[in-house]
């Protein structure tokens, strides 16, 4: 309910700056997010909504406005929004896609006085003398390792199982990510890799999870939106969790044991303070372990509450030396 | 004569009294979430034509459902439902984008005429599997329509990651599943300096082809008349499985090409993100309702194209400034399409009591016409 | 290799629970002459409200039971343009697929606003039945939707051959003229089907969202409704070879699955294609039996029309 609060009062300031007209706030910065999937997708778009929303919670709804246009998988309409708000002066413009980079080339170098941001790529486009684009990056690879690294240590079965949509971008590089870390671990054990083909085929990522616990896996993850119906299946069926984007253990608090949260936040404050400065892009932010930009979100219940469960059971003989 | 004027004007405006009336039901809608509706509606309208950019976009989203939209009129006519455009867009878009990444060196006026040609086949194919299907094994349209644009996402995402994909991207490490740009020499015209581009000029061009050959060819008129009645169609000596294949590779050559003239106009590159509609904008569907609203008539689908493309377009817009959440415009879509399609038949039964006080004489003469055909 | 079998047939069982009920209450409408395109959109609109009513009240009865009554308001709705209003159906359906859609994302955008997981119906083992070696694991311990949708195939077999009402359904499908100078009220069957084709289609979203899936999610189906009417057409408007069909798709894409999880190198994209494939080139290789359609399918009825 708090979050439709949330997006009630929004909607009334968004309405209230736009019926006072641009002038009335020319102090304050102002962006305008362009996203695939929708703003309580649990994944890829929510996260990048939460950064602003936090954001704008340190500066003050005063200095920082944000708007959005949320759903905007069909690439096309995204670029005329990318236009429209360009031409309406927002100071940045973050087109919170890989499919809608080739569409920001074209209208950039239109508004010369406007910032433009997309990701996940280190593409600024600066081979074809474009200077207002940002380009942001999460190395998805480090948290998928840091995840490989917990899971093939929590593992009981070495068998594990990964959901993913399509093999590209940054699900492919999470996953290489998960390998590698429980091969570090583990290099014997089995890493099973699934992709649904869809970021939204919710019930296909639920069966596949069944099928990989089926298989022997006793833990399991993933990337994109329709993995909830992957994390369903971990809860029902007792398995564990490692999730991706933002963290998830609210769907699942017994089984989702640590979840790689990209926090936005860190590319998006220096991009904003160099536009501030007078740049206009040409940098690339990459989000990583290092700078903060990945965060390993443990969730203490599932963790705390499995050794628990475990001591109890017997799986796991604490012995006191005398 | 005064008293049926009038009642035929009346009768003109009943789809467009229920447009209004599905607008009503949305402004009940946008209300009750808080919005002020007339705020919204006056985004919708300038999202549509309120600039130049606005206008080059609701163009250019018409281009596409006009082509889908003449598609479904030839299968319409042909009494078979052609719900496979979102496949035959695709497969129409894809071998486009590989010819002209094959032979980038070709001038680049005949590259694009080749390209356009290789679209339309391909939708053709696509489209006359289907038709071939029904006409020979007896599988129903949809379900195969249905299962054949499943499988052109699934080849276009399989091409777009491996086979086809933008050597800059596996460089690069960020694995983005599309295709290089194409050379600047296969870019349609641009009309106006925006996105509008030569394909709507093309698509009218079409949609006047199809017009004369559905209604002044021997051709048109069998494909017609298996529409009507496969039975009497069959006794005139018509061959109904050979016209029931072409209309379906004539509607999916229509629909391919739309696709090949989307990649050329708009995107220059073919991309995925997962689903059929990040590059079709679900014009696979979208251009049934336009044909609809365009009462299955290829002259009459050029507006509804351009209304439909205006209304998607400005309800982006809409959800730009009134931030409502963006699903509200598709179940305001829906209310439209239901209200007009439900106004057909008062519309129907309007026009036949028109019909009725006119002349008898011209009553039979029509019907003796029609008995003719 | 039992194990697999297990695995594959319990998958397969579950992926097609939602296109039974869909797929059959599909088969109802068309057999009284009404086609309806827009069943994904009702299936979201049970699907959602099935989720809410859970999520707020934990009741599962409850939840079934509204996705039933939203299920029956969209069948009626359906009905209204389709055989009062007289509409085109295929692309009324459209309409309909589209404004289901739309509604149950902006209701769970202000109603519920973020992914939520519920506790759905559990399994439900059958006392004796679910001990039986195989079949016992295979069939008995699922959820109480999952039998309620293979319950259905027998119960539309017996209504739609044995009883008087189902070969009223048929005979308005077939021949509307002749069934209406026999006196069967041809608007009141072709409300019947078509309101409880909308109800299972109801069910069939709430079999994923409070009983399969467990969540919600905007676009919860995706899809899925159109391969139920695909179904429809798969099985010739019988019962039994609907669920041939449903088995078929839902068998195929839990083994593709399994071709994947166990890493055997085929390209995902190419496994992903095979229950589409496959489905088309079975119904080709049985091309030859020849099943017409009802007659009167998309064809609103005009009293004195021929």
């Amino acid at each position: 309910m708090k979050r439709n609060k949330i997006i009630i009062i929004l909607t009334i300031i968004s309405i209230f700056v736009l019926s006072l007209g641009i002038g009335a706030s020319a102090e304050a910065f102002r962006v305008a997010l362009i996203m695939p999937s929708t703003i309580n997708d649990f994944a890829w778009s929510q996260s990048m909504y939460d950064a602003l929303l936090t954001i704008q919670n340190e500066m003050g709804k005063e200095n920082f406005q944000f708007v959005y246009s949320e759903n905007m998988f069909v690439v096309a309409d995204a670029a005329a929004a990318i236009r429209d708000y360009a031409s309406e002066g927002y100071n940045l413009v973050i087109a919170h896609g890989s499919q809608y980079g080739a569409s920001l080339a074209d209208i950039a170098p239109d508004f010369p006085k406007t910032s433009f941001a997309w990701g996940s790529t280190a593409n600024v486009f600066a081979d074809q003398g474009i200077t207002n684009i940002f380009a942001y990056e999460p190395y998805s690879e480090e948290g998928g390792y840091v995840n490989g690294v917990l899971a093939a240590k929590l593992s009981k079965k070495d068998i594990f199982g990964v959901i993913g949509p399509i093999e590209t971008g940054d699900a492919k590089r999470y996953t290489e990510g998960f390998k590698a870390g429980i091969q570090a671990v583990k290099p014997n054990a089995q890493v099973n890799v699934t992709w649904i083909g869809s970021y939204s085929d919710v019930a296909l990522a639920s069966e596949a999870a069944q099928t990989h616990i089926n298989a022997g896996a006793d833990v399991l993850t993933g990337t994109a939106q329709m993995t909830v119906g992957a994390i369903g299946v971990a809860r029902q069926r007792g398995a564990l969790w490692f999730g991706y984007d933002v963290d998830q253990s609210a769907l699942a608090p017994k089984n989702v044991i640590c979840s790689v949260d990209v926090d936005w936040v860190v590319a998006l404050k220096p991009m904003i303070d160099l536009i501030k400065k007078g740049e206009r892009g040409g940098k690339i932010f990459t989000l990583n372990l290092a700078n903060g930009g990945l965060k390993m979100v443990v969730n203490p219940e599932a963790l705390v509450g499995q050794t628990i469960e475990d001591i109890v059971k017997g799986n796991i003989q604490v012995k006191v030396e005398k | 004569m005064k008293y049926k004027r009038v009642r035929e004007i009346l009768t003109g405006l009943i789809p467009i009294a229920a447009f209004l009336l599905a607008l009503l039901m949305g402004t009940m809608m946008i209300a009750i979430l808080g919005i002020n509706p007339w705020v919204a509606y006056q985004a919708l309208y300038n999202g549509a034509f309120g600039s130049i950019n606005a206008i080059a976009d609701t163009i250019v989203k018409a281009t596409t459902l006009l082509f889908v939209g003449l598609g479904i009129c030839i299968a319409f006519r042909a009494g078979v439902l052609n719900i496979g455009g979102e496949g035959q867009l695709v497969v129409g878009a894809l071998s486009a984008t590989i010819i002209c990444l094959t032979f980038p060196d070709l001038a680049g006026w005949i590259l694009i005429i080749i390209a356009l040609l290789v679209g339309l086949l391909s939708g053709a194919i696509w489209g006359g599997i289907a038709g071939f299907l029904k006409a020979y094994f007896n599988v129903n349209e949809i379900l195969s329509t249905i299962m054949l644009n499943y499988i052109a996402v699934y080849g276009m995402n399989y091409l777009l990651r491996g086979p086809i994909m933008d050597p800059l991207q596996v460089k690069l490490g960020s694995f983005i599943p599309q295709t290089a740009r194409l050379p600047q020499a296969v870019d349609l015209p641009r009309l106006i300096p925006t996105r509008l581009n030569l394909g709507i000029i093309i698509a009218i061009f079409f949609a006047i082809l199809v017009y004369i050959f559905l209604w002044r060819t021997t051709i048109g008129f069998r494909i017609r008349m298996i529409g009507q009645n496969i039975p009497a169609s069959r006794a005139s000596g018509i061959n109904v499985p050979k016209y029931m294949v072409l209309a379906f590779f004539l509607s999916g050559a229509l629909v391919g090409l739309g696709g090949a003239i989307e990649v050329l106009g708009v995107h220059h590159r073919m991309f995925t993100d997962g689903s059929a509609s990040g590059f079709t904008g679900s014009a696979g569907f979208n251009g049934i309702v336009a044909a609809l609203f365009g009462q299955l008539h290829p002259l009459g689908t050029i507006p509804a194209s351009l209304l439909l493309g205006a209304l998607l377009t400005g309800a982006n817009k809409m959800q730009r400034v009134v931030q409502i959440p963006s699903a509200l415009i598709g179940a305001l879509n829906g209310l439209i399409v239901l209200f007009v399609v439900g106004s057909e038949y008062l519309r129907r039964s309007q026009a036949r009591r028109v019909e009725l006080i006119t002349e008898v004489g011209y009553n039979s003469k029509h019907k003796s016409k029609k008995e003719d055909e | 290799m039992e194990a697999i079998i297990i695995g594959i047939t319990k998958s397969a069982i579950r992926l097609a629970t939602p296109y039974l009920y869909a797929s059959i209450g599909e088969t109802l409408g068309q057999l009284s002459g009404v086609l309806n395109l827009g069943v994904d959109g009702v299936m979201l609109m049970g699907a959602f409200s099935a989720f809410y009513t859970v999520l707020k009240t934990g009741n599962l009865g409850l939840g079934l039971l509204v996705a039933i009554v939203v299920g029956a308001i969209f069948g009626l709705l359906i009905a209204f343009v389709n055989v009062t209003l007289k509409a085109e159906q295929g692309i009324s359906g459209i309409g309909f697929y589209i404004f289901g859609q739309g509604l149950s994302s902006v209701l769970f955008s202000v109603m519920i606003g973020s992914v939520h997981t519920v506790n759905g119906f559990p399994p439900l083992p059958i006392p004796w039945f679910s001990d039986l070696p195989l079949v016992g694991e295979i069939l008995f311990q699922q959820n109480i939707l999952v039998y309620g949708a293979f319950a259905l195939i027998p119960l539309s077999w017996f209504l739609l051959t044995k009883t008087p009402l189902g070969l009223n359904i048929r005979a308005v499908g077939q021949n509307p003229q002749a069934a209406d100078s026999l006196g069967v009220n041809i608007v009141r069957i072709r409300y019947f089907t078509v309101i409880a084709g909308g109800i299972l289609s109801g069910i069939a979203g709430a079999s994923l969202s409070i009983a399969l899936l467990n969540v919600f999610q905007q676009n919860l189906t995706n899809g899925m409704g159109f391969i139920a009417v695909a179904l429809v057409y798969f099985g010739a408007w019988r019962p039994l070879s609907v669920l041939n069909g449903a088995l078929l798709f839902s068998t195929v894409n839990a083994i593709q699955i399994w071709v994947q999880v166990k890493g055997i190198n085929i390209p995902p994209d190419f496994t992903l294609m095979m229950p589409y494939l496959v489905t088309i080139v079975v119904l080709t290789a049985m091309a030859k039996r020849r099943v017409r359609p009802p007659a009167a399918l998309n064809k609103p009825f005009q009293r004195g029309e021929e």
